[in-house]
């Protein structure tokens, strides 16, 4: 018998990843019938892994050394680099943080989820899937080289594609679901190809960069030319392209929508699109080597798409969609931080964001069901007296996302602004600027959303007679506008993180002189974007200003229109023009051909052919007559 | 324990089903006992590869006496062993024959002689896997494709002569030429014997000369090559496929084609020289080849209408893997290779049977009419997704480990290869298209989920029927739960193949 003391130090940490798939197991083999067992195995789970990530995380579960299982191991053999796989764990402050905000975020959507899914027959299937999708995440989170990293980064693709196609009868659902994955995978082709130079060049796999294998791959790394290590940054950055949904492959995100909201709380705002900017982080050492400019294009594109996204989302009219549209805008702070070589700031937005975009889908979420799987928010108004509970969660949650002084997204999101404006990164004003401008856009879309949907009077039936939720809904919700107003305060020692992956915080100053002037202006932001979308928004019932260019942000800069006419299409033609030239050259000529040919033979030997079998046995003798002539002939030849 | 128990345990439910024993009972009960018996026999292999009594040459439980020896003919002995890379494919075998057999309706038309074929195949696909001597390695090869014509001959659907027609003349051009590479092989060796382990040892102590290997390579290429549906001698397979019955298809696309690619790893590799100037004259057509295997035939299988047939030409796609792995001459990649041979074959036997299943339940097999089926059939929909999810290279499942230490042992070679830059950068070039594949791949296989299984019921498919009992259900659960095993444990199959891997590769060349 073991000790309970060594139970705890050599196995309890491990129950964090193999925990959630036992669940899955059970809830697809033995529970697909038992909903209500189902969900009472997958979120007491959920709850337990978080109970072991905070022992984790204050240091009272060890995580033991050496790996859980050797996944694959081929020794290198003259020279030529072997191949080490195994499941491991990378222990260190960054994957402590994110195994927090998974773990805790993902037990809160379990629990709302049982409310939520009160009435689907499914449900079984549905918590299997959550757990699934658990310990995929869970698996990135702490893997320890590049290959478990891939492994768990396509099962958490896996989860994704089953969740959003979790109402497969659904055509958009089947739609959206296979969208996603194919977004994914061009995503995980770069990846995959940056995994290979990587390895090839270096031989090792390891994330482990204080380690001495991953020493000598820096230093390996270190001496090859620019273009080479630039090359091999942007490839790895494909994944997190496709998973963070950054542009182009940022189209799959808005549709995943069509899942659950629970699903699009957790997996599409808080935690599975946040991996991508948590790879970077990850790997901040290979892309912030000293010949590489990868970084600012890293920058560059996150601060792209944290404009572009924001100003679409100000002209959104369904309600997941605007949160989708701002949670591609925030992923574009975090990429956009990670690019001016602060990953420590990415991740204090990565963890705050969680929060409060967790918080803003449930409440979504809650007040969809009650107006009647209504999303327009043009068709619900006055929901604030009907659900005040909910509402007050989402304004929180709104007020942090939207930067509102001493909430939690003020201090991450003011953080990121302020440094890209310190940074060396080139274009760091332009930064800057861009990172103002989507602030106050933010705050914009989010105060239009909610003088639309929730104040006015109610313009359907249904937003009449919403009511509030029982607890399991309340619990969740509060309990992340709690987070989304608190977390961010110094008093939490966030300091502490900054330094996450680079080892301390740089440069950072206060952008203009004198520093309460920077504050000013951080707090002007907020103020502008909010009062516009008052003033322009209150007391309408219907959108006033859809024309030029709000048009244009309406359908989105018209890149599904691209997709679907342009790209989608041209691949549908080379595989046509494909198929026909196999057909017709292959498989018509050459082999018809020939089968013309020897049905030819056939009708001159007819007396001897009949029949298929025939047909082979005589082919059969005829060769091996011309064979052994042939190697007759050729015997001298050889000696 | 003995080898030959393998092939004795088909062979007697053969005699017993024609002795007029009830078919179908006998044939499941023969491969269930073969199965179980494979994995006995993988419980007794010594994994440490310790130089023990009874390993010889690498070889373990072998059997081994001459058959015949006439004056002036090379020694024919009887030669069978196991060692790492054809263990994994006997236990391929076992398995897909059990449920090949085991989900074949007893009630099919002809049953005793349905049967008494597939097993036919599966003791030829044992044979030759267990062969370790040129002639009877060939001979239970062709032992086993005649079978294979009469199943799609007499049990197909659709244009059935054609493709049956078409398939024999192909198999047996590539039987041909392979038939010539080998006997060249054996008598230009001088070792005087159709001895796989001598030809081995003579080649080692001296080797083929650079116009003999010029020769032979290109017939062992190509004849192995025709068999596993090398583009663009591809054409054979789809269509042979979708007029098979389920059973055939999935023995033959499962099992058998996988004999072209063990060849290549049992004979041509070791026997000739891959780091001579033969090979470097034939190696960049390998390359060009294979990728006409995945980005050509991949684009075709993305525009393919029918089920059976996508999942044809998605299997000759997956060759171009098998053949990318082959081309690198490495370590990793050869092991790759093994693992995928036994994913490919799980996986596509899987969905071989799905499709079967859909096309006699509903009477359809164009996607555009099917839909929604996953209300009607919960169970398939599962099944065909894991299969599909598979073959796409989902991690998790055994395809997944083959494909990706088949792109590993790629790059291996062509950073540490004799290449100079004008050759390093094609080649390059060529993997990286080849990695494209797993795009193309999720394409297609996603295509035809959402087509066939998601979205809406069309009215004339309300009261199609699911698999309900478990008996019905038992071959895809095995087929599944062995997917997942080698996807989460792939270890069981690459520790044991990249010693005998690399034993061949430092003796042979």
């Amino acid at each position: 018998m073991i000790s309970l003391q060594e139970f705890i130090n050599n196995w309890l940490a491990w129950g964090l990843l193999l925990l959630p798939l036992f669940s899955a197991a059970v809830n697809f083999i033995w529970l697909r019938k038992e909903n209500v067992m189902a969900q009472i195995v997958s979120v007491s789970i959920a709850g337990l892994i978080f109970l072991i990530a905070l022992g984790i995380f204050y240091d009272r579960i060890a995580v033991p050394p050496g790996a859980l299982i050797k996944w694959i191991t081929i020794p290198g053999v003259e020279g030529l680099h072997g191949f080490h796989v195994e499941i491991g764990w990378l222990d260190n402050a960054l994957s402590r943080a994110m195994l927090l905000v998974v773990t805790g975020v993902g037990f809160l959507v379990h629990v709302f989820s049982i409310g939520y899914m009160d009435h689907d027959k499914d449900r079984a299937r549905f918590f299997g899937l959550l757990s699934l999708f658990m310990f995929s995440m869970i698996g990135i989170v702490i893997a320890n080289n590049l290959i478990m990293m891939y492994i768990f980064w396509e099962l958490v693709g896996l989860s994704s594609y089953l969740l959003v196609g979790f109402w497969w009868y659904k055509e958009s659902a089947s739609a959206a679901a296979k969208k996603a994955f194919l977004c994914n995978r061009v995503g995980d082709f770069g990846f995959l190809l940056g995994i290979l130079m990587y390895w090839g060049t270096t031989g090792t796999l390891t994330l482990d960069f204080e380690s001495e294998a991953g020493q000598a791959a820096l230093a390996a790394l270190g001496a090859l030319p620019g273009w080479e290590v630039t090359t091999m940054g942007l490839l790895l950055f494909c994944g997190c392209v496709g998973k963070s949904a950054m542009f182009p492959l940022h189209v799959w995100l808005p549709d995943a929508m069509e899942g659950p909201t629970p699903v699009s709380a957790l997996i599409h705002a808080a935690t599975m699109v946040a991996a991508g900017v948590y790879m970077l982080c990850r790997i901040f050492a290979i892309l912030d080597l000293d010949a590489s400019w990868a970084l600012t294009v890293v920058a560059w594109v996150g601060a792209g798409v944290c404009l572009g996204a924001a100003f679409v989302g100000c002209q959104q009219d369904d309600i997941k969609r605007i949160l989708a549209y701002s949670t591609l805008s925030q992923l574009g702070y975090m990429v956009m931080a990670v690019g001016i070589g602060a990953p420590g700031a990415a991740m204090f937005h990565l963890s705050t964001h969680a929060c409060f975009k967790a918080g803003l889908f449930l409440c979504s979420g809650a007040i969809i069901h009650q107006c009647h799987e209504e999303q327009d928010t043009w068709r619900m108004g006055g929901l604030w007296k009907r659900m005040p509970i909910t509402v007050g969660a989402f304004l929180m949650c709104a007020l942090a996302l939207s930067g509102c002084p001493y909430t939690a997204g003020y201090f991450s999101k003011d953080l990121i602004i302020e440094l890209a404006g310190g940074s060396d990164v080139w274009g760091a004003q332009a930064l800057y600027w861009i990172g103002f401008g989507a602030a106050i856009l933010t705050a914009f879309y989010m105060f239009r959303l909610m003088t639309i949907a929730f104040v006015g009077k109610p313009r359907t039936e249904p937003a009449k007679h919403a009511k509030e939720y029982g607890f399991v809904m309340i619990f969740p919700v509060v309990t992340l506008a709690l987070f989304a107003l608190g977390a961010g305060w110094p008093v939490w020692g966030w300091e502490d993180y900054y330094g996450i992956a680079t080892g301390g915080l740089a440069q950072f100053s206060s952008h203009f002189e004198p520093a309460w002037l920077s504050k000013v202006v951080g707090w002007s932001f907020f103020a502008i974007g909010t009062g516009a979308a008052i003033l322009l928004y209150l007391g309408k019932n219907e959108e006033p200003y859809r024309r030029g260019f709000m048009k244009v942000l309406n359908r989105k800069f018209y890149f599904d229109e691209l997709y679907d006419n342009l790209v989608i299409p041209a691949q549908q033609l080379v595989a046509r023009v494909i198929a026909w030239v196999d057909d017709l050259l292959i498989g018509g000529l050459l082999v018809r051909g020939s089968a013309a040919l020897s049905e030819f033979s056939g009708q001159m030997l007819r007396l001897f052919q009949t029949g298929n079998l025939q047909a082979y046995a005589f082919l059969f003798a005829l060769g091996l007559i011309i064979l052994f002539y042939f190697v007759l002939f050729r015997l001298p030849l050889a000696g | 324990m003995t080898l030959l128990l393998l092939l004795l345990i088909p062979l007697a439910a053969i005699f017993l089903i024609m002795l007029r024993c009830p078919a179908k009972p006998v044939a499941v009960w023969g491969a269930a006992a073969n199965f179980v018996y494979s994995i006995v026999m993988m419980g007794g292999y010594d994994t440490t590869g310790s130089a023990g009594s009874k390993i010889i040459d690498g070889y373990q439980f072998v059997i081994k006496y001459p058959w015949l020896d006439l004056p002036g003919l090379p020694l024919i002995s009887f030669h069978l062993g196991l060692d790492g890379i054809n263990a994994p494919l006997v236990f391929l075998c076992t398995t897909v024959t059990l449920a090949a057999v085991s989900l074949t309706p007893a009630t099919i038309k002809r049953a005793p002689e349905f049967f008494i074929y597939v097993l036919l195949m599966s003791l030829g696909a044992l044979g030759a896997f267990l062969s370790l001597d040129l002639f009877f390695f060939f001979i239970f090869h062709e032992f086993a494709l005649i079978p294979t014509f009469l199943l799609i001959g007499i049990w197909g659907t659709q244009n059935r002569q054609f493709a049956s027609m078409q398939l024999t003349l192909y198999l047996t051009l590539g039987s041909l030429v392979l038939l010539g590479g080998i006997l060249a092989l054996v008598l230009w060796s001088g070792a005087n014997t159709f001895d796989i382990v001598d030809i081995q040892k003579q080649l080692a102590n001296t080797a083929l000369s650079e116009t003999d290997q010029f020769a032979i390579w290109p017939l062992l290429l190509v004849g192995f090559g025709i068999l596993i549906s090398l583009f663009p001698f591809h054409t054979w397979a789809p269509g042979g496929y979708a007029c098979a019955p389920p059973a055939a298809a999935m023995m033959h696309a499962g099992v058998l084609k996988k004999f072209g690619i063990y060849g290549i790893l049992r004979v041509a590799m070791p026997c000739l020289d891959p780091s001579g100037a033969a090979w470097a004259y034939w190696e960049p057509w390998l390359w060009v080849l294979l990728l006409g295997n995945v980005l050509f035939v991949g684009y075709t299988t993305v525009a393919q209408k029918e089920l059976p047939l996508m999942l044809g030409f998605s299997s000759v796609m997956h060759m171009g893997y098998m053949f990318l792995g082959i081309a690198t001459f490495d370590l990793i990649g050869l092991t790759g290779v093994v693992m995928l041979m036994v994913a490919h074959g799980l996986s596509a036997a899987l969905l071989f049977a799905i499709a079967g299943e859909i096309q006699q339940r509903t009477g359809e097999n164009r996607m555009d009419q099917l839909g929604g089926l996953a209300k009607r059939m919960p169970f398939l929909a599962t099944a065909f997704v894991l299969g599909s999810l598979a073959s796409v290279g989902m991690p998790g499942l055994a395809n997944f480990a083959g494909e990706i230490m088949i792109f590993f042992g790629a790059f291996n070679r062509i950073n540490f290869g004799a290449y100079e830059a004008g050759q390093a950068v094609p080649l390059m070039i060529v993997v990286i298209l080849a990695i494209w594949g797993i795009v193309i791949s999720a394409i297609y296989s996603l295509r035809s989920i959402s087509k066939v299984f998601f979205g809406d019921l069309p009215e004339r498919y309300a009261e199609v029927r699911d698999l309900e009992t478990f008996q019905e259900r038992a071959p895809y659960i095995l087929l599944m739960a062995v997917l997942l095993l080698l996807g989460f444990v792939p270890s069981i199959i690459t520790s044991n193949a990249h010693q005998s891997l690399s034993l061949m590769l430092g003796g042979g060349s």
